[in-house]
């Protein structure tokens, strides 16, 4: 089971191509099944009761009229979830989202849940469910939220990670440092600095699928999930832990996932279904609305970041500071900390210094958002960076060339580059025929660099051969924009035979080991290791069983395009056995045929990405059109090109909404005011033009062929791309995301006004 | 609340139901009818994942009633296929890679499908605007309008 | 809750007269259904008038268009005489709302949706559209702008039902356009509007002119200031600049969550202002 990772420069077959995905078929018919797709006998309807109030005690909930009414199955609070954490804070946070326990944080954070016949039902219980709140002061903007006298939304939390234990509760879960060198030092051998204050809004993943789950508890101690997730395993153990449940008794199905880009790595509403089918003895499936996907599950941070870079004026950046501060919701995360690490990766500095802030709000608990905190880190230096070039008097792409990362760079975070793909990504664009293409009146062209680091871990995958040669592939990394096609690529190549061959499934929790959740551009690089050595595996049993058939050593037998093959003159006769011969006598040669593995997917190749584009102002209303947009990022070997490509596209499209339109607008009251696609702005078929890419390839050292993640690093670039292409069609920096028509107007007056 | 007796066409065939007054259809094609090709992304008409064609017009599901349906005629996804033989869009949608996650891709199917009814030539500009009313967050729109484009080419051949 | 698809209008009033609790009309149903998902209103009953006589059809009458209560926007598009006669009430019905939308939102609806930013009533007050009122006490007819009362409330008394939006035949060298900004190319409500409706005389004067602006007042704004501006004149800039400023400081707009006070009152003046442009050169203006 030695398993070699190492880049082995082999020529592809099947790798690279573009076939049609194997659950294709069931999509474009509408069978494929999605998370309100599947029901259970004795079903009830599960919906949930949220708080209206940012902020507020809640001092007493009665449910009995609910639970009077006809029809009414269960209905459950807090009380019904009883505290098993055991002192993970963490694990508390989570329970005490999926259902308020003595506060409403958030608008929409739930409260109670009731399970009934039917959605009318459920409806009706729901408002006969009396709750006495004690409204309290709360603050939704991150900055205001750090100042002193900020309504305090949790007064166990210590600021962690200052040089000395405050004293004081404080919103600030967490301050985190990273960089190296003299910053101090480094500015004073500036003959150029740039300082900008940036903001960005709070977004949404706004996958289109809202959370759904059947949940289906029996009185022996069993349970069955049915729901849309990036990681049922995680789910697993999420929801066993906070039901008191065993792992290995709660079986969860991953149903087709409509869309997740992070938002569906954490557990909402699976744990409440649970609970109520427990209290009600049925199966309870529980769909959100969308209203409810906005309010109540995980969007983004908003974040407010300040940046000071300085350059020589031979065009060498001397230092680079940054102060960024983000919003976590009222629970603590990580993500200032993934800001602070990501903001200056893409450079190679001699003195640089990140800080980040964790600041709690009364929104929503923070989730990943595709390559989350990045592109709010990148959008600010990117932008400064921008104007630094032009003060400077350098081009910006020869700017960005001059002070890039390269292999043995020492990271901004630490970690010492291999390979990387940032100086080739930027020649690219340099010399893209996009660069050099003319503008009109009013346009202006933007481009700016992404990173990611991309991630590996746990996972776990079968390869098991039919009596017929065909090739079943159980994964554990749930799929969510096409990996069973490229992971199907892969078992095809390792084990020479044609793609139509295979057919590639996402296993439930009991029939496979456990993986970790398909986040951080983990799918396709670390399920296509697992499945290369799944499939290494079983070609060493098929070499042993067409040696047995041979009656040769194993020794003498390698395998070659799908075959055995005898090795040496003297088995010069033997012709070859193809994985369909072996198979076949498989019931005679030892038995079923397989090929497993269970692995930790380390060396997660960096990745990085430049994009362009072009942006056209109307002066006069401040409105914007894209006019093109070009994508260059290293997938360090694409596996299914076309859905590579799919995934820059898509990073790139959300990445432009963020920029320009998509925000969560909260009242006065806490309260958010629009939670629906019509005044949440994710971009439509006409605001696009054709999104053009380009595929580099810098093979990955620690994957066999050379595999880097591609899912996440498309949406770090886009929003200081626009930015900076904003900014130039319209004369002013812009540092608001979004760009919104009637911020880029107040820009373009007060710049007029002087 | 007594329950309102249907008799409407979907994809050809005859079929009765039971509603009641306030149920949208796309509820009584998902949960009464089995027919759960059309998605509900938003229950309020901003995202066309529950597009169908009711007597030639392309309507969401969620904003029409299925007390409405009465003499009607419905086509869903599920009637696109003709046996094993896909649509020339489902079959560009295949080739294209227009489709991720694919839960919007039924939507962007039936609404592609009544484009290309009135406007089997359309530009890349009628395209977009056609489709401007089924939002997809994975593709970026790219792939879904070639395959649309490369499905017209096909579809005018034939 | 009931659902009843009358025959008749007359039938259609008195099941609506007589309705003890919430009673709701159904058309289109892009508005209705809408507020139902949310909870917002709970109708006791639902009166679909589709089924009833005439009121899907355009007619062209002596006097000029007869515009169903029930015919989809998408259907106004269809109508090639209308969409000659009527340009920028064409061009605004067609605005609302996606493809889908389209096949059942009505222009009645969304006039009796009552809604500040409805984008088919700017062009409808431009236009000097009428709506023709059917009650337990007969039949009025009524200027559109005389509909809408306040954000979602009407001047419509219990039982009444708009039967038709009529539109007047259109004299030699007339025509309107409407514009609207929305922060996408389409799905948004407009943050701001403008229909202008113009009439020129054979040298290019403008002999009639209405100016409505939209989503930047608690109803559409019908601003005669503005149509003063430019009666007897030609469409020049001194005239266009007029018009900019007269309808940017006729706005009363409020700061929400699609435009701020300043955007709203600087963008009316500038949609007015090339709205009267195209007006003026589909009336044949030079």
């Amino acid at each position: 089971m030695n398993f070699d990772p190492r880049y082995s420069g082999r020529n592809f077959t099947s790798v690279g191509t573009r076939p049609i995905r194997p659950d294709g078929v069931d999509k474009v018919t509408g069978r494929a099944r999605y998370g309100a797709d599947f029901n259970m006998a004795g079903q009830l309807v599960g919906r949930v009761l949220r708080s209206p109030h940012a902020h507020a005690l809640i001092k007493k909930i009665d449910t009995s009229k609910a639970e009077k009414l006809a029809g009414v199955k269960a209905v459950i609070t807090a009380k019904d979830l009883p505290d098993l954490t055991n002192g993970d804070a963490a694990m508390y946070d989570i329970l005490d989202n999926c259902m308020a326990r003595t506060k409403a944080l958030y608008d929409g954070h739930a409260v109670a849940a009731v399970a009934a016949v039917d959605a009318r039902t459920a409806r009706q219980a729901l408002k006969l469910i009396e709750i006495d709140y004690e409204v309290l002061p709360h603050v939704t903007d991150v900055d205001e939220a750090m100042q002193h006298h900020a309504p305090l939304i949790n007064d166990a939390i210590f600021t962690e990670g200052l040089e000395e234990k405050p004293v004081k509760p404080s919103n600030v879960t967490k301050r985190s440092q990273f960089g190296h060198g003299d910053v101090h030092q480094g500015f004073g051998h500036a003959d150029f600095v740039v300082e900008r204050s940036f903001k960005t809004e709070q977004t949404h993943q706004g996958y289109i699928e809202p959370h759904a789950c059947v949940a289906s508890v029996s009185s022996d101690g069993t349970a069955d999930l049915w729901v849309c997730t990036q990681g049922h395993f995680v789910y697993r153990q999420h929801c066993a832990q906070l039901l008191g449940m065993e792992a290995s008794k709660l079986r969860v199905t991953s149903s087709e996932i409509g869309g997740g880009f992070g938002g569906k790595t954490h557990v909402w509403a699976e744990p409440v279904a649970l609970a109520l089918s427990r209290k009600a003895g049925r199966p309870v499936k529980l769909v959100m609305t969308r209203d409810e996907v906005f309010r109540a599950s995980g969007p983004t941070s908003a974040t407010s970041i300040d940046i000071k870079i300085g350059a020589s004026k031979d065009g060498i950046i001397t230092a680079a500071e940054a102060t960024l501060r983000y919003s976590a919701g009222p629970y603590a995360g990580s993500w200032a900390e993934i800001g602070a690490m990501t903001a200056f990766a893409c450079y190679r500095l001699e003195n640089v210094k990140t800080v980040g802030f964790e600041v709690l709000v009364n929104r929503p608990k923070t989730a990943a958002y595709r390559a989350p905190s990045a592109p709010m880190a990148a959008f600010a230096v990117e932008s400064a960076i921008d104007e630094l070039a032009k003060e400077v008097g350098i081009d910006p792409v020869e700017f960005r060339i001059k002070n890039a990362a390269q292999e043995g760079t020492k990271s901004s975070y630490g970690p010492v580059y291999g390979p990387i793909g940032i100086g080739p990504t930027l020649e690219a664009v340099k010399n893209h025929p996009h660069m050099k293409a003319p503008l009109k009146k009013n346009q202006g062209r933007g481009m700016a660099c992404g990173f990611w680091f991309n991630f590996g871990g746990q996972t776990c995958v079968d390869l098991n051969i039919g009596m017929d040669g065909s090739v079943s592939l159980a994964v554990g990394t749930v799929d969510v924009g096409g990996s069973r096609a490229s992971l199907s690529l892969v078992a095809a190549e390792e084990l020479g035979i044609d793609y139509s061959q295979l057919k590639a499934i996402v296993a439930d929790t009991s029939s496979l080991g456990y993986n970790d959740m398909t986040d951080g551009s983990r799918g396709t690089f670390s399920s296509s290791m697992a499945t290369i050595s799944a499939a290494r595996n079983a070609i060493k049993t098929l070499r042993e069983r067409a040696a047995q058939m041979w009656d040769i050593g194993v020794d003498d037998v390698v395998w070659e395009q799908g075959h055995a093959v005898a090795k040496g003159q003297k088995h010069g006769n033997l012709g070859k056995l193809s994985l369909k011969e072996i198979a076949a006598e498989s019931g005679k040669t030892g038995g079923p045929i397989a090929g497993h593995s269970e692995l930790v997917a380390d060396g997660a190749g960096v990745s990085f990405a430049t994009h362009i584009c072009d942006i056209e102002v109307d002066p006069e209303t401040g409105a914007t059109r894209v006019i093109r947009y070009t994508v260059v990022q290293d997938a360090g070997k694409a596996v299914h090109p076309t859905y590579v490509e799919g995934q820059y596209q898509g990073g790139a499209a959300q990445g432009i909404g963020w920029a320009l339109n998509e925000e969560y607008i909260y009242g006065k009251d806490g309260r958010l005011q629009n939670p629906g696609f019509l005044d949440y702005r994710i971009p439509v078929c006409s605001d696009l033009p054709m999104i053009d890419t380009q595929i580099l390839e810098i093979p990955n050292p620690n994957h066999p062929y050379g595999v880097r993640g591609v899912g996440e690093t498309s949406i770090v670039p886009p929003l200081a791309a626009i930015a900076n292409a904003v900014s130039n069609a319209a004369g002013v920096r812009m540092t608001h995301i979004p760009m919104s028509a009637p911020r880029i107007l107040a820009a373009i007056e007060a710049e007029r006004q002087g | 609340m007594a329950g309102i007796a249907v008799s409407t066409v979907i994809n050809g065939d005859a079929v009765e139901y039971l509603c009641q007054p306030d149920e949208p259809l796309l509820d009584v094609l998902r949960d009464r009818l089995g027919l759960t090709g059309a998605k509900e992304g938003c229950g309020t008409g901003d995202c066309g994942a529950c597009s169908i064609i009711l007597d030639d017009r392309l309507v969401c599901s969620c904003l029409v009633l299925g007390a409405e349906a009465e003499g009607r005629r419905i086509e869903t996804v599920e009637g696109m296929a003709q046996g094993e033989t896909l649509h020339p869009l489902q079959q560009k949608f295949l080739e294209h890679a227009a489709l991720q996650c694919g839960i919007c891709t039924p939507g962007f199917l039936i609404a592609a499908k009544d484009l290309l009814a009135k406007n089997p030539d359309p530009t890349e500009e009628e395209i977009r605007f056609g489709l401007a009313g089924n939002l997809c967050r994975c593709t970026g729109y790219d792939k879904i309008v070639r395959a649309v484009q490369d499905a017209a080419h096909v579809m005018k051949g034939a | 809750m009931r659902y009843i698809r009358p025959l008749s209008i007359e039938d259609a009033v008195g099941q609506l007269a007589k309705a003890v609790g919430p009673a709701a009309i159904l058309a289109g149903g892009s508005d209705l259904l809408v507020r139902m998902k949310g909870g917002f209103v709970e109708p006791d009953l639902i009166v679909d008038i589709k089924s009833i006589a005439g009121l899907s059809e355009i007619r062209e009458t002596a006097d000029g268009f007869s515009i169903g209560a029930a015919v989809p926007c998408a259907v106004l598009g269809e109508n090639k005489v209308l969409k000659q006669a009527w340009p920028g009430v064409v061009e605004a019905a067609k605005l609302i709302g996606s493809k889908q939308v389209q096949g059942r939102c009505t222009i009645t609806g969304n006039l009796c949706n009552a809604s500040p930013a409805a984008d088919s009533v700017p062009a409808l007050v431009a236009a000097g559209a009428k709506a023709v009122v059917v009650g337990p006490a007969g039949r009025r007819t009524i200027a559109v702008e005389a509909v809408p009362t306040a954000p979602g409330r009407t001047s419509l008394a219990k039982g009444e039902i708009i039967e038709a939006i009529l539109l007047d035949k259109r004299p030699p060298r007339a025509s309107d356009a409407y514009l609207r900004f929305i922060p996408r190319t389409e799905m948004d409500i407009a943050v701001v509007s403008a229909g202008v409706n113009l009439t020129l005389d054979e040298a290019g004067i403008i002999k009639a002119a209405r100016v409505a602006i939209g989503a930047a007042a608690p109803t559409v704004l019908l601003v005669a200031e503005a149509a003063e501006a430019l009666v007897g004149r030609k469409l020049d800039e001194a005239a266009l600049e007029r018009l900019a400023k007269i309808c940017s400081g006729a706005c009363r707009p409020i700061d929400d969550k699609r435009g701020t006070i300043e955007f709203r009152r600087k963008v009316a003046g500038v949609l007015a202002r090339r709205a009267a442009t195209t007006a003026y050169a589909r009336a044949g203006g030079k």
